[in-house]
């Protein structure tokens, strides 16, 4: 038996790490994605005080602190059984938008992107941000730093830091806005929608206007027929902050459609001996292992699947750009997981839009941020939509609002299964009869988990846009047959 | 760019950052300091920043000891693939900088340290609410794991998490979590400048986030502790006269008092100034000193009512390094 090892240097001895094994053909008999770390949140929560986790779990992930941040709030909303003030949900919600189109920039220009606007086939050396600004023009790096930088600085504005904010409450949040910030707010969303348009556009232009890239995305290497799973609105469409959770079969027909507390009705959590990282899937079609299609209960939490779980987008310009992005890929739900990409712009445009609607929104500067609850705390669940999954805190405290349990889904954990599939189907396309493809299966591999943009301890989020690479093709007796890499020195 | 770090462009050093048990918020926080980073860039040859560059483990094996001038590292040390790397940057590192509050004093994931790891396991694993009942052979991770196809290997999952000083020799350490991105770049800057303090010695300012508060004060007198849900505390007057427990008047400065002005209390992430030796310690001593009482059994009820989490609220960065540094191992076994 042959293995092959691949390392993503960028997070490797420390946050992941993919065994490919061959059969004795040199066929792919299996991969496993291993995530070699556990902090254990849910049991050293336990014994503090309730009020401390959105402090605490914003601690998960410095990426995504403001997704964590927000889930325990609203776990705590519903604990303490108090319904914020308007003024309150729609600061929280102006916030995870700035938030969400900071973080969808930077990943489409530093770590996706640059596949499609170079180009998957274009040197590697070229295939980093500094390569997008060189097809794109100077201006953009200019554009995507003030983008990033105008986020944080918002979010340091609203929220007090730029990483690891601390300003929720239950009840509401600990300082609204006033009538000079919110003009600030305003002026910078309505940046951000022009900057999601040029991005949209840009994509438009440099990879739906090329054949290749389309055979790309609609190619079959990375297509997998899975669940999808996204948070909707009143009227079925894509919200991040609040709503119900929806989840849509293979065939686009709805599976479930339930309010977060009722969680643990709908999924479950598989445990492997081999990875620290559980493995989520749908309760009710049960475990089947590591295949996809309508027995499967392996779902996907993405951008594509927000959109492939919802009927559409609440703001204008996002809805004609979603009509778009079907229309052109044949038809819901899309299962091209390249598409992820395009779904995350079309994603990056409603958050901007939004951010301009509650920026505007007459209620926005009230003073009315935050309401006491009154009555005794018991057990609550809140979640949101993070960029890389529908994020789930749930808690139990006794009467004076000491956690005695605590149990989390996290974003990225959701695509535990699928990131492995995808990883293996991409390894089968292009591994046959042990004679793997050098720079072609590196960057292949590479785009197949990139899609989802994992945050097992943020390994794609690069500054260059490069995940440095390496595949060790062993014989069976351990012995290095071949060994093929990029970007490493 | 300033005059020191042109100077130093000429003659290029090798920086290295490293992460361990840690969140990635230093790395966004180190991005923060935005176009600055091409300055550290013209400055420094970076030859390992998971988050930002190339370079890999092997390379750095393969370095003649000392060859690294600077490594930043932050996280905890948690496994034993973590405590390889902290050896490992030490060994090639010529100044080794614990990095923000998980390097430095263990942090969040420090509180880890009032269990052990099959209380974690158990937890995650077995108990939690959407794995239990449906792990059917109650599996937990293994270091080893025989599959079909061949053997699988994890790092090992250690009872206690060791910050990086109890790990391996330590010359500085920048406190926050994470470190505010303006206090990065003053480090840096002396870094390049050649002006480090001591061997030893904290890179930042040794005063407290209440000398940089706005908020007016008055004889702090308490008589009750408030729990942040119980109160809408005023933006203008200290928050711990309104009783709630804010860790300002013994944390160490530098942040700008961010947190109190969103009317949020300092939590303490930049932990103590120089020569405390015990952090929640020296919490607890400052908040024993503004209880208006002298009568032991109201300031019992006072505590009781108020800070119903002692560890939790005066270790909350600091168990992993304080003199308690974890809970008793065989408490947690009867």
């Amino acid at each position: 038996m042959n293995r092959i090892s691949i390392d993503p240097i960028t997070r490797l001895e420390g946050h992941g790490k993919i065994d490919i094994f061959l059969d004795d053909a040199g066929d792919v008999e299996n991969v496993y994605l291993q995530i070699p770390e556990l902090r254990g949140f849910e049991e050293f929560c336990v014994g503090r005080p309730a009020e401390d986790m959105p402090n605490l779990t914003a601690r998960i992930c410095g990426v995504c602190p403001e997704a964590h941040h927000l889930a325990a709030t609203k776990a705590l909303d519903d604990l303490f059984h108090v319904d914020p003030p308007p003024t309150a949900k729609k600061l929280r919600e102006l916030f995870y938008s700035i938030f969400y189109a900071t973080d969808h920039t930077t990943h489409f220009y530093a770590l996706g992107g640059p596949d499609f606007v170079v180009g998957p086939t274009a040197p590697v050396a070229q295939r980093n941000i500094l390569g997008v600004i060189a097809k794109v023009g100077m201006d953009v790096a200019g554009k995507v730093l003030k983008m990033r930088r105008d986020g944080h600085e918002l979010i340091k504005m609203m929220g007090g830091r730029r990483v690891h904010p601390n300003w929720g409450l239950p009840g509401g949040v600990s300082r609204g806005i006033d009538e000079e910030q919110r003009r600030e707010i305003e002026a910078r969303g309505r940046e951000a929608v022009e900057f999601a348009k040029f991005s949209l556009q840009v994509f438009q232009d440099l990879v739906l206007k090329n054949g290749d890239y389309v055979k790309l995305i609609t190619g079959d290497i990375y297509v997998h027929r899975t669940y999808n799973m996204g948070t909707v609105d009143e009227n079925n469409r894509v919200n991040f902050y609040d709503g119900k959770i929806r989840v849509v079969g293979p065939d686009g027909k709805e599976h479930a459609k339930y309010h977060a507390r009722d969680y643990r009705d709908y999924v479950a959590e598989r445990v492997e001996p081999w990875s620290y990282l559980k493995f989520p899937y749908l309760k009710k079609v049960g475990w089947k292992g590591f295949v996809d299609g309508v027995d499967s209960g392996v779902y996907k939490a993405t951008p594509l699947s927000r959109l492939n779980a919802a009927d559409g987008m609440a703001t204008p310009l996002a809805q004609a750009e979603y009509e778009k992005f079907y229309e052109t890929l044949g038809g819901k739900p899309v299962h091209h997981t390249l598409a992820t990409h395009w779904a995350r712009l079309i994603e990056l445009l409603y958050a901007a839009e939004h951010w301009v609607e509650l920026a505007a929104d007459p209620e926005i500067t009230g003073s009315e941020y935050r309401i006491l609850p009154t009555k005794t705390p018991t057990e609550g669940v809140g979640s949101v939509e993070a960029p890389r999954g529908t994020l789930t805190h749930h808690y139990a405290t006794d009467e004076r609002g000491i956690l005695t349990k605590v149990n989390l889904i996290v974003g990225t954990t959701n695509n535990n299964a699928p990131i492995s599939m995808s990883v293996k189907k991409a390894a089968q396309s292009l591994i046959r009869k042990g004679k793997a493809v050098n720079e072609g299966l590196l960057n292949m591999v590479e785009m197949a988990f990139r899609a989802y943009d994992p945050c097992f301890g943020c390994a794609t989020h690069s500054l260059p846009g490069r995940m440095p690479l390496e595949i060790v093709l062993r014989d069976w007796q351990g012995n290095v047959v071949q060994r093929f890499s990029q970007f490493l020195r | 760019m300033s005059e020191a770090t042109a100077t130093s462009a000429k003659t290029k050093g090798k920086l290295a950052i490293y992460w361990a048990a840690s969140c990635g918020g230093c790395e966004i926080s180190i991005l923060a300091i935005d176009e600055k980073i091409l300055d550290v860039g013209n400055a420094f040859d970076i030859v390992m920043f998971p988050c930002g560059a190339d370079g890999k483990v092997r390379d750095v094996e393969q370095m003649p000891d000392g060859a690294i001038d600077v490594c930043l590292f932050n996280g905890g040390i948690r496994t034993s693939e973590q405590e390889y790397m902290a050896q490992l940057m030490r060994r090639k590192s010529k100044v080794l900088v614990a990095f923000g509050s998980c390097a430095s004093e263990g942090c969040i994931p420090g509180l880890g340290n009032m269990s052990d790891r099959k209380q974690i396991f158990d937890t995650v694993y077995k108990e939690g609410s959407s794995t239990y009942p449906v792990n059917p052979k109650d599996e937990r991770p293994q270091a080893e794991t025989k599959m079909p196809e061949g053997t699988l290997h994890l790092p090992i999952f250690y009872d206690t998490l060791k910050t990086l000083d109890q790990t391996v020799d330590v010359d500085y350490y920048l406190p926050g979590c994470p470190p505010e991105a303006e206090n990065i770049w003053k480090a840096i800057v002396a870094i390049l400048e050649g002006k480090l303090p001591p061997k030893g010695s904290t890179i930042g300012v040794n005063t407290t986030v209440c000398d940089e508060c706005k908020r007016t004060r008055h004889e702090k007198k308490i008589k009750k502790f408030h729990r942040t849900w119980q109160i809408i505390p005023n933006e203008e007057e200290c928050l711990l006269e309104q009783g709630l427990l804010c860790c300002g008047l013994a944390t160490r400065a530098g942040c700008g008092s961010l947190c109190p002005q969103v009317n949020s209390p300092c939590i303490g992430c930049h932990g103590p100034n120089d020569g405390v030796e015990d952090f929640g310690a020296r919490l607890m001593s400052a908040m024993a000193s503004v209880i208006d009482s002298n009568d032991p059994e109201e300031i019992d009820g006072i505590i009781k009512d108020g800070i119903p989490d002692p560890v939790g609220t005066f270790y909350r960065f600091s168990l992993a390094k304080s003199l308690l540094r974890r809970k008793n191992k065989a408490a947690i076994a009867n």
